[in-house]
């Protein structure tokens, strides 16, 4: 039992030093070495592209709910007009890159865990190493780097679409008067909410791309070995991008204290 | 020049390769034999640095493999090709595509120039006109024979062979096994061929080595392996099996 305990702890470090070696490795070979640009396009094309009715939709239906249940308790206390403002700084600070980084890391995660983890066990990923490509140039680069972009535009696609529909569900639904409404989102928004918001996606479309790629490039034997790497990928990028949310937040809180008041 | 000095490598607790050393000069053909599941595929994968060995030394051009990282590895995998056991074609791209991607990786050549010289390894290996067909469409044996191309077109110095004619029928075989001596002698490679395939293994050799045990067992000319009267190389080179008789 205690064996047990203790080789768990060792090999998620080992886990976590490797992983942070493939984060090395990649930035290295991002400013280093020319980046694959035709694979870079077609990677933003699936990450930024095609991510983008997921986002959408979690965007807007998360408005909307929003937007009512703020209604619902902020008319007992007559403060209805305040509630876009409401949904916007809770989009721009929390949900809008939260919930875009979960939904492209159960969509894109996976992908590049399965992908290269087939390439892995159809040992496509050494014959890539015979032609003396190293798999982080060829692989893991154009994806970061797509990630890297993709995330901070679609999370302001999320954005967009939760303010947009939480002030539809507002007016048209709950009757709340448009020109107050939307005067109070513009007062109590401000613009380093949205920067907060878009750096939250830029590091968690790090953290996606990054888990994705390992855990394909360390994937187990066979099919089952792919299955469980594709798993995996979405769990940990899920978890680690909670749990960094929470240590962002606090940090930018801090940056906000220090810097701007 | 490849020199492999005291070879070893376990996987877990079972140990693969136990103390291989040989060398194979510049220009040389080298054909491995040995057993299904003796560790030939490893020690092939070990001399272009794919696999590390727990202790021992490759040493490439007298460049030690040993101990350098995927990136100093490049410069020295630069001279090396390598046909795979089972192709190991890049599945997402066009047959065209998997053979000209070390070309285009080199960015030195234009796509017409490209194009034309994947036509003409094509024409090679007996597979003119399937620029286009994606791996899974081929056949093993087609699979087997793209494989080889990719690892010729860029005329590398060593080119490693992992049973280069296992699935063929008898005549492309031929046709490969004097592809392997043409590419070998117009341009004085080095090349390492692993075989189950006598005929081939007979043709092809300047020399070969029977790997078994665990090491390199015996070493010489076709002729003298041939020939051998050791029990253990008689049996392998002749195809007879020590019957189980008290099975059936
Ligand atoms: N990655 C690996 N992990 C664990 N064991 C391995 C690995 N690769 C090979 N082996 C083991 O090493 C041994 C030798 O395998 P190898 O593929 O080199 O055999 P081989 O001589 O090429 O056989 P064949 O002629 O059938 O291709 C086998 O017993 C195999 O189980
Ligand atoms: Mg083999």
């Amino acid at each position: 039992m205690k064996g047990a305990a203790k080789r768990f702890v060792v090999d998620w470090l080992e886990g976590l030093g490797r992983l942070a070696i493939l984060a090395r490795e990649s930035l290295a070979s991002l400013f280093l070495v020319r980046v694959a640009w035709r694979d870079f396009l077609y990677q933003l094309y699936f990450i930024g592209i095609k991510s983008q009715a997921v986002v959408i939709i979690t965007g807007a239906f998360t408005g909307m709910v929003l937007a009512a249940n703020t209604y619902f308790q902020f008319h007992k206390v007559k403060m209805d007009t305040a509630t876009l403002a409401v949904v916007s700084v809770s989009m721009c600070d929390e949900l809008g890159p939260v919930l875009t980084a979960l939904m492209v890391a159960g969509r894109v995660g996976a992908a590049m865990a399965a992908e290269l983890g087939t390439m892995k066990v159809t040992e496509q990923i050494d014959a890539l190493r015979t032609l003396a490509t190293h798999p982080v140039d060829y692989l893991v680069v154009p994806r970061l780097l797509a990630s890297l972009v993709s995330l901070p535009l679609l999370t302001i696609e999320s954005m967009a679409m939760g303010i947009t529909s939480g002030y539809l569900v507002g007016v048209f639904l709950l009757g709340i008067d448009p020109a107050y409404l939307y005067h109070n989102m513009v007062t109590y928004t401000k613009g380093v909410d949205i920067l907060i918001g878009l750096n939250k996606a830029f590091v968690f479309g790090g953290i996606i791309a990054i888990i994705g790629c390992y855990k394909g490039m360390t994937c187990g034997e066979g099919a089952e070995g792919v299955g469980r790497a594709t798993t995996e990928a979405v769990v940990y990028a899920s978890i680690t991008i909670l749990i960094t949310n929470f240590f962002l937040t606090l940090t930018h809180n801090e940056l906000l204290r220090l810097f701007v008041l | 020049m490849i020199e492999v000095r005291d070879l070893r490598k376990s996987f877990g607790r079972h140990p693969i390769l136990d103390g291989v050393s040989f060398r194979v000069e510049s220009g040389e053909s080298v054909v491995i034999i040995g057993r299904s599941g003796g560790g030939k595929s490893v020690l092939l994968k070990h001399l272009i640095g794919l696999l590390q060995p727990d202790s021992g030394s490759v040493v490439i051009d007298g460049t030690n493999l040993c101990g350098l990282n995927e990136r100093q590895l490049l410069p020295v995998r630069r001279k090396f090709g390598m046909l795979f056991q089972g192709a190991a074609l890049f599945d997402s791209l066009t047959v065209a595509e998997n053979i000209g991607f070390p070309l285009a990786r080199e960015r030195r050549h234009t796509p017409a120039e490209i194009r034309r010289k994947v036509a003409e390894a094509l024409e090679m290996v007996e597979l003119a006109g399937t620029e286009d067909k994606k791996p899974s469409e081929l056949s093993g044996g087609m699979r087997k024979r793209v494989g080889l191309a990719r690892a010729i077109i860029y005329q590398p110095e060593i080119v490693l062979y992992d049973e280069p004619t296992t699935g063929l029928d008898p005549v492309v075989s031929d046709s490969i096994d004097k592809l392997i001596l043409r590419v070998r002698d117009r341009l004085k490679v080095t090349t390492v061929v692993v075989t189950h395939d006598m005929r081939s293994a007979r043709t092809v050799g300047n020399r070969i080595l029977m790997l078994h045990d665990r090491r390199i067992y015996v070493a010489g000319t076709p002729e003298e392996i041939f020939n051998s009267t050791d029990p253990v190389v008689h049996r392998f080179v002749n195809g007879i099996s020590v019957p189980k008789e008290h099975y059936f």
